[in-house]
């Protein structure tokens, strides 16, 4: 994994995305997701290309089910970007690159 | 000039990764457009990335999970150096030869690739039922993906459409999670295997709403319950569910092939006699996007290693 990529938890995630200086890109995944796998190296790819601009964070729902539920996560992947602790959009399903940088290209 | 391949494969499912396994071991060195990531219908690994459990998969005495099959599949194609690429197919034209191919942008004047041999296995996808407010409602409780969602459903009430081994399949495997599985299904009776119709019957958190079907998907921000018509006598009803699986059949993936080579009236694409020959020769087609009668992994791996021989042999007879 990049290592521009950090992983949260439901311990760390609040204190992480309200901190962050750079809006975080929230990856809900988990294990037994084939989707999940399939976006795994766009996301790398996209966390070293867009380094600065945009954090990728990882949040497996598995582990952190209260965020998850949170946010209303009930399918997965969902990629959620947080700016200052705030949801500003919410992405569901897996999408090839493309689409994600579209998806996301007011924030970088 | 775009480069020139031996063998083109488009799609890889258990069809494209068979086929690219049999071409490189037989160093033709293939290229397949794996697709790119999706959750509805044409990604990389095909419609086992977004299944549970396969059992009927010779080889795996206890069963595996389909996207981890696929990552077998992959990477034995890969130890042969077939070239997996992630990009989808966008246009092709087989009226010159080589065939042309093109991957990402449609209207570019040079095709990405020029194939001397072109094997189809771009499979095929779910039905959605195409009622109001399911598209709304995907990823608030409509699915396409029970592995995928199953999770989040730990304690609810679920409804899965439909009477076939998918739909058995689907239910057995939300029953891990669901507090009750009700199968919706147009019928009084299950189209679906007998092994697995009686493994759902058996199930004491499977119920069976027999002939109805859903015309609408309830809910405000997430889904609360399906509207329901009876077959029969037509009355309507409403049932409380807080998620939803569709599994009612499929069509297969081949807008990209209209025009370019025969189709049947289903969409289906024509093979000849008992090969994976279609009606342009050179290429070849394998897997569920010919095949709307067994459509089972095990028979589109092993149409995939016919195609390959197809492909081998249409070469040689060529000296290519």
């Amino acid at each position: 994994m990049s290592e521009k990529i950090v992983t949260l938890t439901d311990a760390t995630f609040d204190e992480h995305v309200k901190a962050a200086d750079v809006p975080v890109l929230v990856d809900f995944w988990a294990e037994w997701c084939g989707p999940c796998k399939m976006i795994s190296p766009v996301l790398e790819e996209i966390a070293e290309e867009q380094a600065g601009k945009i954090q990728i964070a990882k949040l497996n729902v598995d582990d952190s089910l209260d965020v998850s539920r949170r946010y209303d996560v009930m399918s997965i992947p969902t990629l959620i970007l947080f700016k200052d602790g705030e949801p500003q959009t919410k992405i569901i399903g897996a999408k090839p690159k493309g689409a994600l940088l579209e998806e996301l290209s007011t924030y970088l | 000039m775009p480069e020139r391949r031996k063998v083109v494969i488009i799609g890889s499912g258990p069809a494209g990764l068979t086929a690219a396994l049999y071409a490189a071991r037989a160093q033709l060195e293939p290229l397949v457009l794996e697709g790119e990531p999706s959750s509805t219908s044409d990604q990389p690994g095909g419609q086992l990335m977004l299944t549970t459990d396969v059992e009927n998969y010779p080889g795996f005495v206890d069963g595996i999970m389909g996207p981890e099959l696929m990552g077998i599949m992959r990477a034995q194609a890969a130890r042969f150096d077939a070239e997996l690429r992630t990009a989808k197919a966008t246009r092709i034209d087989v009226a010159p030869w080589p065939f042309e191919v093109w991957a990402g942008d449609p209207q570019a004047d040079e095709p990405t690739v020029l194939a001397d041999t072109l094997i189809i296995a771009t499979g095929a996808r779910s039905l959605m039922l195409g009622v109001p407010n399911e598209e709304r409602l995907l990823g608030y409780g409509v699915s396409t993906c029970a592995t995928c969602d199953g999770f989040f459903f730990r304690g609810h009430d679920i409804g899965v459409v439909g009477g076939g081994d998918s739909a058995m399949e689907e239910a057995l495997f939300l029953t891990r999670f669901a507090s009750k599985v009700v199968v919706v299904h147009r019928r009084d009776e299950l189209r679906a295997s007998k092994i697995m119709q009686e493994r759902a019957q058996a199930n004491p958190k499977i119920e069976f709403r027999w002939n109805s079907v859903v015309t609408d998907v309830l809910g405000d921000t997430k889904v609360s319950g399906v509207r329901l018509r009876d077959t029969v006598d037509g009355s309507e009803s409403e049932l409380a569910i807080s998620g939803l699986f569709v599994a009612i059949g499929h069509e297969p993936n081949s807008s990209l092939l209209k025009g370019q080579i025969e189709l049947e009236d289903n969409g289906y694409v024509k093979t000849f006699g008992g090969t994976t020959r279609t009606s342009v020769d050179g290429v070849f087609a394998c897997g569920d996007v010919q095949d709307d009668y067994y459509r089972q992994a095990v028979t589109a791996a092993g149409s995939g290693c016919m195609a390959a021989i197809d492909a081998e042999r249409w070469l040689e007879e060529r000296g290519e």
